[in-house]
């Protein structure tokens, strides 16, 4: 019996045959009291106005409506860094993804016994998961420089401490049957997990590296902004000098780049699973 | 016995083929990637930089950290977190007529193929392109960021719902239907309590994901704590922005272990 509860008794209701049944008090005025009070909060540090929004609302399409229509001529200067974009993604996600792997196991409680060791990586992780990606972008372009290999670095740090959750979940609700076998016959710890955990993981394993990559090129064109290369460069600047069409155009070739990437990726996953 | 075993290991179905193709598909994928990196700009100024940047956050400057006014970390800490919520809140409304539009369950197959493009357009266009659309709306600040952020939530917020309402076991309607219960207790008995749950969790994961991304709004002066941690790197000064990122990575982590409580409570019913 919770405090809530004691406070506010459940209704007691006597059925036909004769039996008492308890309907405890319905939570809803104790989570809308919440939600109303942090809603009043947030609107008084935000400063909400509706009013500004209903008569400022059309100024928001302005610079939409500037794009239309997109600068046709200029797309051929954004092969170059769309493609640059879709690397980076791809090779931040290969990267992130295979380097998470040994921190994945490290952090299952059904292959490491140890509580310490699982807890610490679990730590690790999460900690590697509140860095904002744009953070992360930022101060890799101090280290390596203006341009790809800082957001590729930027995507691989995203990408390995978003699997590196999954990947463990998905490891510790995998059938331990053949690996405790391995390890009776007398199989190394990884080896045993190569052989027995892998084949059950590898699956969602790739199907969740490919979603991770669908999102990543949309990210990595965030990235840019930050001198980081890719797209987000010439968006910037393209922004920055009030081109609208030609970030119309750029903003076009995004989208259909995205739609395939996420079509056959989607095609892909709903083979694999 | 072993014979047998043996005879069934030679017939195992094999696509070596297959497997070569997809093999060299995948690899050539990902040297074809490799040729846009350049290691020019990286050198021995990177490491002394990063190491920097970690005594910085070894050593976070306390000040800021625990100053108490409109400049200090707990202030804009407040400030991100009011945004994400408020910013979660209103896109979590915005997506619900979309999202039913999409419900390829519910609605005709060309209406729904055309609102999941809609989506897909809108979760496209980068954060700081709707900060700076929203910018000619309110001006400068933590509104901005708030509907910067909302807009932003439409398309995963909305994926998730299309799922939720795709997956709604109608087999309740028709019982319920058979008990003579009208459209408003079909809808409060019968489709409510199904999809309750779901939103809540899918919001809720919003929000963990909306704060860890307010850093992006600080790019265009969108309120919250990202344009004093931008500021603060892009300065050279690593005690301020240490202070920062130590202030937001505890708050992310307080967050997440709360909303993953609350996710797994709803999702146990």
């Amino acid at each position: 019996m919770s405090l809530y509860d004691k406070i506010f008794p459940p209704r007691k209701i006597v059925l036909s045959s004769g039996k008492t049944v308890f309907r405890p008090a319905s939570r809803l005025p104790l989570i809308a009291l919440i939600l109303v009070f942090l809603t009043v909060l947030s609107v008084k540090i935000t400063g909400f106005d509706m009013r500004v929004l209903l008569e400022r609302g059309n100024q928001f399409f302005v610079i939409l409506g500037m794009m239309v229509p997109p600068a046709f001529s200029y797309s051929s200067q954004v092969w170059k860094p769309l493609f640059d974009t879709i690397k980076m993604s791809l090779l931040g996600t290969v990267v992130g993804a295979v380097l998470v792997i040994p921190f994945a196991m490290a952090a299952s409680t059904n292959i490491i016994k140890s509580p310490a060791v699982v807890s610490i990586m679990r730590l690790f992780l999460s900690i590697v998961r509140t860095l904002p990606t744009l953070v992360t972008a930022l101060i890799a372009t101090y280290v390596f420089g203006l341009g790809t290999l800082a957001g590729t670095t930027a995507i691989a740090v995203f990408t390995f401490a978003y699997m590196g959750k999954i990947l463990y979940e998905e490891i510790e609700t995998a059938d331990m049957g053949a690996f405790e076998a391995m390890e009776a016959i007398g199989a190394t710890k990884v080896r045993a997990f190569v052989s027995a955990i892998i084949p059950q993981v590898l699956p969602s394993y790739i199907s969740n590296g490919l979603f991770c990559f669908e999102g990543n090129v949309r990210y990595a064109a965030i990235l840019g902004y930050v001198g980081a290369g890719g797209l987000g460069l010439i968006l910037n600047e393209k922004l920055g000098w009030r081109e609208y069409p030609s970030v119309g155009m750029i903003l076009i070739m995004l989208f259909v780049a995205v739609f395939l990437i996420e079509s056959v990726s989607r095609y892909c996953r709903r083979k694999l699973v | 016995m072993n014979k047998q075993i043996e005879k069934a290991y030679e017939e195992r179905p094999r696509n070596t083929v297959y497997q070569i193709t997809v093999s060299v598909i995948v690899l050539a994928l990902i040297l074809w990637s490799g040729s846009a990196v350049d290691f020019s700009g990286s050198g021995l100024g990177g490491l002394k930089i990063a190491g920097n940047i970690l005594n910085g956050i070894l050593h976070p400057d306390r000040k800021l950290l625990f100053n108490l006014t409109v400049q200090g970390v707990p202030y804009l800490l407040l400030e991100t977190v009011c945004i994400a919520f408020l910013g979660t809140i209103v896109g979590a409304f915005l997506a619900i007529p979309l999202s039913f539009l999409s419900a390829s369950n519910l609605m005709p197959a060309p209406i729904a193929y055309l609102s999941r493009l809609v989506i897909m357009a809108v979760r496209t266009i980068p954060a700081f392109v709707y900060g700076l659309m929203f910018i000619r709306v309110s001006g400068p600040g933590a509104f901005t960021g708030l509907l910067t952020m909302s807009v932003c939530s439409i398309g995963m917020v909305s994926k998730m719902y299309i799922e939720a309402i795709e997956d709604l076991d109608t087999r309740i309607l028709e019982s319920l239907d058979a008990c003579g219960c009208n459209t408003f207790q079909k809808i409060r008995y019968g489709i409510l309590p199904q999809l309750i749950p779901n939103f809540a969790s899918t919001v809720i994961y919003r929000f963990d994901i909306n704060l860890r991304d307010a850093t992006v709004l600080g790019l265009v002066g969108a309120g919250g704590i990202g344009a004093p941690l931008i500021f603060a790197m892009n300065a050279y000064r690593w005690n301020e922005a240490g202070a920062i990122l130590v202030g937001l990575v505890v708050l992310v982590l307080i967050v997440e272990y709360i909303s993953t409580k609350i996710r797994v409570k709803l999702a146990r019913g």
